[in-house]
């Protein structure tokens, strides 16, 4: 039997209103959701809580009979959510999901666990770029995020900040609005402690979409739970490209703020981002170790194909025009499959631009509110996934048991209406 | 011969069993099958190996914020590790096993040890955790 009696250490602080939640003043749902908070920053040693103001719910994700049931007695419970709270990918595509092999008994319960989340009062956004959305955070803003790549480019290239929410916490932060006072949440939280120094990295490489995922990776690996600094990039990188970089940088790792010095905004100057402090450590990045980096992407062999596959994270208006670019005039090889993950807004947003229509004549599908790593939905057959997206290639391996091949977005297309794997890599030969 | 090493307690509870041990940190999500134990993150050293009933030491969890959800499921089918022993920064374990108890009373111990001893652990050995946070450690053979 476990025991749930909670007992408050004397040298964590609650408010009176922390205290009233907790005694089930605000109904069972609530006190749940204040246990979990209480027992957590006792945990993490949190002297005191700290209000938010949003959240981004990643817990919407149904990973199993647990989350289900996890989602469904706070419903029971009576739990609604204090703050606006945008809603992670699902666990299926509400309106899609049976134009591919998803085991009907799989979607019924992933819709019950959408259900249960909207029930809390979420919004249905279904994305894991919610930063790419009306609902995008402000600099400064105290916000308890969900999914690892939007926490990183909420804290890194807006300047909001947010500790990195597991699944589970970040609703009990929206049903009870608070949250421990730790880590990201505070300025000291926040001094970049592991500096890169990008070492003889030529602008054309610097410049190419493939090199933000690759650097990611590398983030990833060499910051453990420290924040990197990179000093030494002499472009300005798009939104999408640094939304690549943070995504591939919390798949190897745990990166939930990176500094690029010039570029995001608490990082102006190498001093500004190390908060005056000394680097635990220095490392130096070349060619080499990118290199390296860009092979450690890809598992497969070979040259054969069965899907290629974009959108993780969700795809934005821009990334339909730059893929819808490429694709006049050309059409997908008819033995592999071609999808794109997005949201239903940015789909809707690319839809009246035209770049849907230039999609489906290419014969790419579209699958919203999800993705392949988390809906069942990719047909037997597909053994060999290729992607530009470091997350999918990070991930697809142990959750699917594909392989991958990881390449550029122009690579993606062309091995596509190739039928097998083709890539262009003079930038990166040595 | 054994060692007595004393833990920083993030979740009580008493267990034993095999340790499996890595110095690289693991995503559950993508590494850990829920409906089996086993670690499958293919770049993992622990790939293959089978975390159910053993006693699990990572320094901390990895990447993904889905961790959480697939430790809690493992903890609902049967197939979590015994205990876990982590470094001192991860919280994600401890959450799957604070909400385990919420909606299962189920738990398991969570222990948060020094570096130092950390290093001290292998894989084979055997681990028997307290309630007062002290575990000992008899190397295997």
């Amino acid at each position: 039997m476990v025991n749930r009696s909670l007992t408050v250490p004397e040298w964590l602080e609650l408010t009176a209103e922390d205290r009233a939640q907790l005694e089930g003043e605000s109904g069972p749902g609530s006190q749940m959701a204040m246990r979990v908070i209480v027992r957590m920053a006792v945990v993490q040693r949190a002297g005191r809580l700290m209000d938010i103001e949003a959240a981004h719910i990643d817990s919407s994700l149904y990973m199993g009979q647990a989350t289900l049931d996890f989602a469904e007695r706070l419903v029971a419970l009576g739990a609604k959510v204090r703050v606006p709270s945008t809603l992670n990918v699902s666990g299926v595509d509400e309106a899609g999901w049976k134009a591919w092999p998803v085991p009907p008994e799989w979607a019924e319960k992933a819709l019950r666990q959408m259900r249960a989340y909207q029930s809390m009062g979420c919004i249905p956004t279904w994305t894991c770029a919610p930063y790419q959305s009306e609902h995008r955070p402000h600099f400064g803003q105290q916000i308890a995020w969900g999914e690892s790549n939007a926490i990183a480019f909420a804290n890194s290239v807006i300047g909001a900040r947010s500790e990195r929410y597991p699944d589970l916490l970040d609703i009990c932060a929206a049903i009870t609005g608070r949250v421990p006072a730790v880590g990201l949440h505070l300025t000291e939280g926040r001094a970049g402690r592991v500096l890169i120094r990008l070492v003889g990295v030529p602008q054309a490489i610097q410049s190419s979409d493939l090199f933000y995922p690759v650097l990611g990776h590398i983030l990833g690996k060499v910051s453990g739970e420290e924040n990197p600094v990179v000093v030494g990039l002499e472009v300005k990188p798009s939104e999408d490209q640094l939304k690549s970089l943070g995504a591939a940088a919390a798949s190897s790792g745990s990166v939930g703020l990176f500094h690029l010095v010039g570029i995001t905004p608490e990082a102006p100057t190498l001093e500004d981002a190390l908060q005056g402090q000394e680097p635990l450590i220095t490392i130096e990045i070349g060619m080499p170790e990118l290199r390296r980096a860009l092979a450690e992407l890809s598992t497969a062999e070979g040259s054969q194909l069965d899907m290629v596959v974009l959108g993780s994270p969700h795809f934005s208006l821009a990334e339909f025009q730059q893929l819808a670019a490429l694709l006049p005039g050309k059409k997908k090889h008819p033995k592999l499959e071609f999808l794109v993950t997005s949201s239903r807004a940015m789909c809707l947003l690319a839809e009246r631009a035209g770049h849907l229509a230039a999609l489906k004549s290419f014969g790419s599908r579209v699958t919203v509110d999800t993705c392949i790593l988390t809906t069942p939905m990719l047909p037997e057959r597909v053994k060999l996934l290729m992607t530009n997206s470091a997350k999918y290639a990070y991930y697809a391996p142990g959750l699917l048991g594909t392989q991958v091949v990881f390449g550029s977005l122009e690579d993606c297309v062309n091995s596509a209406v190739a039928g097998h794997v083709v890539r262009e890599r003079s930038l990166w030969e040595v | 011969m054994g060692s007595v090493i004393q833990a920083q307690i993030l979740v009580p509870g008493s267990a034993s069993g095999t340790l499996l041990v890595s110095h690289e940190p693991l995503s559950f999500w993508g590494g850990y099958d829920a409906a089996s134990g086993e670690i499958i993150d293919r770049r993992h050293p622990l790939s293959g190996e089978n975390g159910s009933g053993r006693v699990l030491a990572l320094p901390f969890s990895r990447g993904s914020s889905t961790t959480t959800a697939v430790l809690l499921e493992a903890i609902r089918h049967g197939t979590a590790p015994a205990a876990i022993l982590t470094t001192g920064g991860d919280t994600f374990f401890a959450l799957a096993v604070i909400v385990a108890e919420e909606i299962y009373e189920k738990s398991l111990p969570i222990l948060a040890i020094h570096e130092n001893d950390f290093h001290t652990l292998s894989t084979g050995d055997e681990a028997e955790l307290h309630e007062d946070g002290t575990v000992l450690i008899q190397a295997a053979g």
